[in-house]
């Protein structure tokens, strides 16, 4: 069939064609290519103007924004009012008024770190993560709690709103990567003690509901310990979310670590390299790479659980709206409220979901396991 | 001084013997007893499931031994961590799908071993890398990905890699057998340069011309145990065991 004449000439190099058709064009071949496409095109639409129209009317068109009591609220749609008028004890809780440039002052400053974190052009990360993790966590301990270096003692269940709910995820975030990766290589681990232990820890943690993690760190554990020994309940509750996340945590990297083809390691340990330089510089980084989906997704079901901590009387983010909501000078603004909550947790969760998006693609150097 | 070097230069940098090795009760090595001198370039070959990848894998315990003694560069191989470490510092390897580490440019590649186990210092280490590297004719790709480079190119930095911990012998697993034909030409003059240059070298291939070309001496194994060693000229003209002949007639027949 194949035609015996050789070939003498190089067919020459052209460009490929030009599928690209404009705004009109993808109309027509994405929404209106057949008949009943376009049918299901207009339906759809006009179902979302429907009820899209309705909503942005209320949220915006016919809201209050301005005022400070509820005499601004013309009972039309939004009253925004609301939140600005308890936009104070929103984001600092009960914190003393004269005292919150110091929350102030913490927010700055992990708002600087992360944005220096995640800009790619900027210098000396090493040294900036370093004090993220290590630094940044003593002083803003130190700014927020004070009682020392002249700072006035702040006791912790004077903490709340956003203030709050930062702080639980951040430390939950912060402290359950490193301890779910240390649980996930005990795990696999050949001394059968160690992968015992982390065995039985993940599995404990894991197998129980988070609001009864809670509850047993501000309720039962008081009674156990001695009562001249007393832990502040927020420093409790974290420690119950960091030991709860990082069980969840490590089965993520786990699955990270199996995905590694053991030629890495053997590579690695052909060069005469050590338990933890192969598993820190080799195996390590490039399982986390594989696993940053999980790994978000799980800190974003960490952010919006720090919800619960309501349950043991620690006013978080939504918490406090809730509290606003029963201030007999406000009543009947609960839509309003839970909006508000639902948004800035939406803020926070998609933000971090985009970012792990970009980290994806800036790490991937064109291999595939 | 010069004594003390003398006589370490006529000692065998590889001495096994009586190494029996089993996965599970299946008994991969047996009774193997080798020495390999300074500088001796030997090729290892025979049938899949013979053992002969299993038995260099053993010389820097990425297989770990039941019975015998392997002595490297005069270490006794014990199953303490910091003396096999010790070892491997020595032995160079290189693997049949190459394992570069995919999440580290070429350089990076070459020189990550050099900084955390040699504990170098950065530019030493980055010297030593592009050295080597243009030895393998590969220092322009120096700033690529392993992902982005052919088969034959990616095993040229496995080689450059585990030459920059400057080994006193290296071992190769296989090294063109996963490579495209028209790729294995440019690993193999690598490897010929290599031992032109005096490497000890313990090389399982299939590759009967490099053989040929630069071996000192041809080991035939089959089912865990050494058949026949002999020097290239005869191992090809003059087989001695049937087995030997059989395999081959089998890999040079066509």
């Amino acid at each position: 069939m194949v035609d015996p004449k050789s070939v003498t000439e190089m067919v020459a190099q052209r460009r490929p064609p030009d599928l690209r058709r404009g705004a009109l064009g993808w109309l027509h071949a994405n929404l209106f290519n057949t008949p009943l496409n376009g049918a299901v095109t207009v339906v759809t639409v006009a179902l979302l103007a429907v009820l899209l129209w309705p909503a942005l009317q209320w949220a915006v068109l016919q809201a209050d924004w301005v005022g400070d009591t509820r005499a601004a609220c013309s009972g039309e749609g939004a009253c925004w009012v609301f939140i600005s008028a308890r936009f104070e004890s929103i984001v600092y809780g009960f914190y003393p008024e004269t005292q919150r440039w110091r929350v102030n002052l913490v927010f700055v400053l992990l708002a600087l770190l992360i944005a220096w974190l995640i800009m790619p052009r900027l210098p000396a990360k090493r040294w900036v993560g370093l004090f993220a993790l290590v630094g940044f966590p003593v002083l803003a301990f130190f700014l927020l709690v004070g009682g020392s270096f002249g700072l006035e003692h702040v006791p912790t269940r004077r903490w709340g709103g956003v203030m709050l709910t930062l702080t639980i995820a951040v430390v939950g975030i912060v402290g359950s990567l490193p301890i779910g990766v240390v649980l996930a290589l005990g795990r696999r681990s050949q001394m059968p003690l160690v992968r015992g232990f982390c065995v039985v820890f993940i599995e404990f943690w894991r197998g129980v509901p988070l609001i009864t993690v809670l509850f047993m760190a501000s309720v039962m554990l008081p009674l156990f310990v001695p009562t001249q020994v007393e832990f502040d309940k927020l420093l409790r509750a974290l420690v119950g979310i960091m030991f709860f996340w990082s069980a969840y945590m490590a089965e993520v990297v786990r699955g990270g670590l199996q995905a590694i083809p053991s030629g890495q390691e053997e590579a690695a340990k052909a060069m005469g390299m050590g338990y933890w330089q192969r598993m820190g510089l080799i195996v390590l980084p490039q399982a986390l790479k594989l696993v940053i989906p999980g790994i978000v997704n799980t800190f974003i079901a960490l952010f919006k659980d720090t919800s619960l901590v309501l349950i043991i009387g620690l006013f978080d983010l939504l918490a406090i709206i809730r509290a606003g909501l029963t201030d007999s000078e406000w009543l009947g603004f609960a839509t309003e409220g839970y909006v508000f909550a639902a948004l800035v947790f939406w803020v926070f969760c998609f933000s971090m979901s985009r970012y792990s998006q970009h980290l994806e693609r800036r790490l991937h150097t064109g291999h595939r396991h | 001084m010069n004594q003390a070097k003398a006589a370490r230069d006529d000692s065998p940098m590889i001495e096994i013997t009586g190494l029996n090795k089993w996965y599970g009760d299946f008994h991969v090595l047996r009774d193997i007893d080798l020495t390999v001198a300074r500088g001796e370039r030997i090729v290892i070959c025979g049938p899949s499931g013979s053992g002969k990848s299993t038995l260099i894998r053993c010389i820097n315990h990425l297989e770990e031994h039941q019975e015998g003694r392997i002595v490297v560069n005069g270490v006794p191989m014990t199953r303490d961590v910091k003396r096999i470490e010790q070892i491997r510092r020595n032995v160079g390897m290189v693997f049949q799908h190459f394992n570069l580490f995919p999440h580290l440019s070429v350089l990076e590649n070459c020189c990550i071993a050099q900084t955390w186990v040699q504990k170098k210092p950065r530019a030493k280490a980055e010297r030593t890398a592009r050295e080597i590297l243009e030895r393998v004719q590969i220092a322009d790709q120096a700033h690529k990905y392993p992902g982005q480079l052919s088969g034959g190119q990616q095993q040229r930095v496995a080689i450059a890699r585990a030459l920059c911990m400057q080994p006193e012998v290296m071992l190769f697993d296989e090294p063109t057998s996963a490579l495209d034909p028209e790729m294995i030409k440019e690993v193999l003059d690598v490897m010929i340069e290599l031992a032109r240059d005096g490497m000890t070298m313990l090389c399982v291939t299939h590759e009967m011309g490099f053989a040929k070309t630069v071996a000192d001496r041809v080991i035939f194994m089959d089912q865990g145990q050494i058949i026949e060693q002999a020097p290239p000229e005869t191992f090809f003209n003059h087989p001695k065991s049937e087995r030997t002949q059989l395999f081959l007639s089998q890999i040079l027949g066509h």
